[in-house]
């Protein structure tokens, strides 16, 4: 006998990931934690522009940052030497991205109370973590300039999921061929609804925006 | 990699659904894999046999994957067009307000179990 009996399941592989995101979401409104899903390509300068960016606004607001990596804490503890607030390291054992319940672990090892907001550097990848909610309140990305200005065009279900695109290292833009105008046109292709702040996290350039940018967002969540 | 996460995701919803249909072993588990959904279904076939081998409910289980052709709708001229040659800009009116109808799915369709 060769005959198979069929069982039909018609289901989204992301569906228990968006249940488990949005009950995620709900538990943190409830504690007034905001939290930011930070992602980009490795090497953009995800943890340095969080250093510059924590240091403006750790006085107005009660940060912790969870760092996510498949290997080592380097993130965490430079994040913890340069600013002082409290950081922790996740490791997604050689997942490329995290998901909600990978959050959810980490967050129960973050001290939630009177926190104002948790940031999350998910994994350096522009693919697999615009596909798995984390049950972030907001969505930001990191491009860099080296990178080039065409990648919304390659990886536009990130581009079209982040609330703001950070375009980092602008310092250097004179040695490459980066045209940040051609850049706004490609993201507000797939979202025209995102901002972009062109910043350089080695001078500091653009990060004040990007911090008045964060705090706003923080509080007029915090109001609705 | 990003297949593998996918694979696993599989193997827990499958055997979820296993267990609430009192099944113990699995011979197949069929896909619907949109042809715009970023899984390479190569990648993903290997991913699963590495994975699925070591699940005693799964091992030897086929992994069947259906591609569905994606296809974009124009919200200006009401038509239809395929995504991957045309991309997002409508070939019939020259729109660009159009949205993908299908093609995204990484959905499990069914899973074949041996009849005992």
């Amino acid at each position: 006998m060769d005959s198979v009996k069929i069982i039909e399941i018609k289901k989204s592989v992301f569906e228990d990931n968006n249940l488990d995101a949005d009950s995620l979401r709900k538990e943190l409104r409830l504690k007034g934690v905001f939290l930011l899903n930070l992602m980009s390509s490795p090497g953009s300068g995800k943890t340095t522009t969080l250093i510059r960016t924590i240091n403006l606004l750790k006085d107005k607001l009660r940060i912790a940052v969870m760092e996510a990596d498949i290997d080592s804490d380097v993130d965490a503890v430079k994040i913890k030497e340069a600013t002082g607030i409290p950081s922790i390291q996740l490791h997604t054992g050689g997942m490329c991205h995290l998901d909600a319940e990978m959050t959810r672990q980490g967050l129960d090892n973050v001290d939630l109370e009177g926190l104002d907001l948790v940031i999350l550097e998910n994994v350096g990848n522009l693919v697999c973590p615009a596909e798995f909610d984390t049950g972030s309140s907001c969505n930001a990305m990191i491009l860099s300039v080296p990178e080039g200005h065409d990648k919304p065009l390659k990886y536009p279900l990130m581009f079209s999921i982040c609330d703001v695109v950070v375009v980092n290292k602008m310092d250097v833009q004179p040695y490459f061929d980066f045209d940040l105008e051609k850049c706004t046109e490609y993201v507000h292709m797939r979202n025209p609804k995102a901002r972009i702040i062109p910043i350089s996290a080695k001078t500091g350039e653009g990060v004040e925006e990007f911090a008045a940018w964060l705090l706003d967002a923080v509080k007029s969540w915090k109001n609705q | 990699m990003h297949e593998l996460g996918i694979v696993f995701y599989i193997i827990r919803d499958v055997k979820k659904a296993a267990l609430e249909n009192a099944v113990d072993k699995i011979s197949a588990v069929v896909m619907n894999i949109g042809e715009v959904s970023t899984i390479i279904p190569d990648y993903l076939q290997d991913c699963w046999r590495w994975a699925a081998d070591k699940e005693d409910i799964l091992r030897g289980a086929e992994l069947k994957c259906n591609i569905i052709p994606a296809v974009t709708y124009c919200e200006d001229c009401g038509m239809e067009f395929e995504t991957v040659r045309f991309g997002k800009k409508c070939p019939h009116c020259g729109s660009e307000s159009t949205y993908l109808l299908r093609g995204n799915e990484v959905e499990i369709k069914e899973i074949e179990v041996p009849n005992q």
